[in-house]
């Protein structure tokens, strides 16, 4: 009769879950388009934003480690443009991260009342950050030119960072918004972690300033390898792949993205009954 | 026999109720911890430890519907009609048990989900739309007729939050109007809504109906029911305890519903804020003719110490559910000073004159501060014998068609010449 058919049963539901995911794809961009809308909505400056607080930022940490610290960048790079790059890869992560784990309790009148694969809920919090991106790159662009810094050629591995940073973000993201679900104490967490993220990643500074019994500790935080390679491919400084510790970062941050998603797969049939 | 296109078959969904007095239903990590240091047990231990129970939602239950069919969901609240939806549309998962589906299942258990009050209608139509199922062209196709089913064309641009209640319900409504699964699952979405809008919605269902697509429906109103539906399953305790014609069922649920409020341990959970119940009520025969008077005698007895000023109301309604009429004091001038301890009262119908069959009383108190104070369903019934108010005994068809038997008399007088008269009856 019907060429559809469909089975409920306990535990059934993953085998059609990445045909779902696939399938539902649209209501992710929906979602997503939904986010960036509704983001600047009744602010003044509104997308401004997006560039205000990283710019800060840029000059606080500017004055703190260069004037008052007395450090100097890799390559002899303009100070707060060293920074600003190393900013772009870190709000980036940041805010996917901020984004995606409260995402599950931000939609769970969804959650309870539709059905549709909910690792689309935490993945359509990408939006906002992207577009937080796009208005965040043409400073870095402007203030290139004005340094004089002319990219080189491994410019083209940029999106693979950026990439990365996704990836990172998300896979904490989908582990922290699925446990919100159950234990809203993690929705405390994730402030501190990106508190004390800017200063255990290499914003400020470069990550050589650390010393070398540091270094294999230090790869612990994934975004040094994010924050250094992304530097390395836009300004052309630096080199991530020195003493081997970017395998460590690279390591963990692809244990964060396959421990994020089987913890969500794990708990998602149970998020409609308990959210 | 064509293979059904809904399969239930041994579905159960089991609930662990977590019993911490006032705790809240997520539990925070600090409990969790502070268990396990008073029990002296680890993480994991402790929560073994909390007192839990099992509480099965639905058990045991199978059916099946075949393509085309409009079933209606009934019982009373709990019963698990909420559980079996969530579990059809895929929000959560059956513990024991299948549900075999060979088609598309579109469910709208609430009407406007994910609306985002600062986006405009147009944006929401996008958004609530997919959220349904429907692709982006699909709406964009169904854009239009969505628009004007939802009377909203004027308000398109307009954010969502500036829109009166009626008209974001209209807008939902009218998207998932337009949704066109084989399945359609629907909770009692038509509850909300101007009386207008009700009816356009009915209309809409019956239509999705005759297209010929598969509608479960669930409803406390048996009107509806009555009228949308071909055939129903009732639900109690989260059994199926009926399925089949429509009027079989309703009398079933009417069985279920009396059941439970003849053994008074329901008053409690019986709706309103519940400073005071309606004890007992009963009629004063269990059959009446048309045209006698009709005596409900009840008694109402305090709950807390509160004294509030009430009115009373009841709905009469026939063997469909359907409503005849209200008997509101509030029209009447009369209010009530209710007191400590139990008082009792009656309440007499006088007219309308009504047809022969079962009828049921609905019994509210009302404080005009707080809203409804005890609503009593079907507090009582009563039987119209099938005999006639009238001096001759007519045809059937005479007197079937209407709601209620009139009081009525004929007068017939010549007023033009009698040529005239003449004519006509050559």
């Amino acid at each position: 009769m019907a060429k559809y058919q469909l089975v409920l049963e306990a535990g059934r539901a993953d085998r059609q879950y990445w045909r779902d995911l696939w399938a539902f794809r649209e209501l992710m961009f929906q979602l997503a388009r939904r986010d960036v809308a509704v983001h600047y909505k009744q602010t003044v400056i509104g997308g401004f934003w997006a560039v205000a607080r990283p710019l800060v930022t840029v000059v606080i940490l500017t004055v703190v480690f260069s004037r008052v610290a007395g450090l100097e960048a890799d390559g002899g790079v303009w100070y707060p443009l060293f920074i600003l790059a190393g900013m772009l890869a870190w709000q980036f992560f940041a805010a996917i991260l901020g984004e995606s784990s409260n995402s599950l309790l931000n939609n769970a009148n969804l959650v309870s009342k539709v059905y549709f694969p909910r690792l689309l809920v935490p993945l359509s919090a990408l939006g906002v950050p992207l577009l937080d991106l796009l208005v965040l790159s043409p400073f870095l662009v402007g203030m290139m030119v004005y340094a004089g810094v002319i990219p080189p050629w491994q410019l083209v591995f940029a999106p693979l960072f950026l990439l990365l940073a996704a990836a990172t973000a998300l896979g904490i993201g989908f582990g922290l918004c699925a446990l919100n679900v159950k234990y809203r104490d993690f929705r405390y967490v994730i402030p501190f972690i990106l508190q004390f993220g800017v200063y255990a990643s290499p914003i400020g500074y470069a990550t050589s300033r650390m010393p070398p019994d540091y270094q294999g500790l230090y790869h612990l935080n994934p975004m040094v390898f994010v924050i250094d390679g992304l530097r390395w491919s836009v300004l052309g400084v630096g080199d991530p792949f020195a003493g081997g510790g970017w395998l460590v970062s690279l390591a963990v941050s692809l244990a964060a993205l396959l421990a994020g998603v089987r913890y969500f797969r794990r708990t998602e049939r149970t998020f409609a009954d308990v959210i | 026999m064509p293979e059904p296109i809904i399969r239930v078959e041994n579905l159960g969904k089991r609930y662990s109720l977590c019993h911490q007095a006032g705790g809240p239903r997520y539990r925070a990590l600090r409990d969790i911890l502070s268990e396990g240091v008073t029990n002296g047990f680890g993480l994991f231990g402790a929560r073994a430890a909390a007192t839990r129970e099992e509480f099965w939602a639905l058990k045991d239950v199978s059916f099946e519907v075949n393509e085309g069919e409009v079933v209606g969901i009934i019982g009373r609240n709990g019963a698990g009609k909420s559980t079996l939806l969530k579990i059809l549309s895929r929000i959560t998962e059956p513990t024991t048990g299948r549900v075999t589906l060979n088609g598309r299942v579109a469910s709208l258990l609430e009407v406007g989900t994910g609306f985002h009050p600062e986006l405009t209608g147009r944006e929401n139509i996008y958004i609530n739309g997919s959220i349904l199922g429907m692709s982006r062209s699909e709406i964009a196709r169904k854009f239009d007729e969505i628009v004007a089913f939802a009377e909203v064309e004027k308000f398109l641009d307009t954010p969502v939050k500036r829109y009166s209640s009626g008209m974001g319900v209209r807008l939902g409504f009218a998207v998932a109007a337009h949704l066109e699964p084989e399945i359609l699952v629907v909770d009692e979405v038509l509850a909300v809504g101007d009386a207008a809008f009700q009816k356009k919605c009915l209309g809409k269902m019956g239509e999705v109906a005759r297209a010929g697509r598969t509608v479960l429906f669930v409803s406390h109103n048996m009107q509806t029911i009555g009228s949308l539906c071909q055939s129903v399953r009732l639900l109690d305790g989260g059994a199926l305890r009926y399925q089949g014609e429509v009027v079989g069922g309703i009398a079933h649920y009417y069985r279920t519903l009396d059941a439970s409020q003849r053994d008074g341990t329901d008053a409690q959970r019986r709706p309103g804020t519940g400073e005071f119940r309606f004890l007992h009520a009963a009629s004063d025969a269990s059959e009446y003719r048309p045209h006698e008077v009709k005596v409900i005698r009840f008694r109402v007895r305090p709950m807390t110490n509160s004294t509030p000023r009430v009115s009373l109301s009841a709905h009469l309604t026939d063997a469909t559910g359907g409503l005849v009429c209200q008997c509101d004091s509030r029209f009447l001038g009369v209010h009530v000073n209710l007191s400590q301890g139990e008082c009792e009262g009656a309440l007499a119908i006088t007219t309308p004159w009504l047809k022969p069959g079962e009828y049921a009383v609905d019994l509210f108190l009302v404080d005009g501060n707080v809203g409804v104070v005890d609503r009593f369903e079907r507090a009582c019934q009563f039987r119209v014998l099938p005999i006639l108010p009238y001096p001759d005994i007519g045809p059937e068809p005479g007197f079937s068609q209407g709601a209620v038997l009139g009081q009525f008399s004929w007068t017939v007088s010549t007023t033009g010449p009698t040529e005239g008269n003449r004519v006509l009856a050559e």
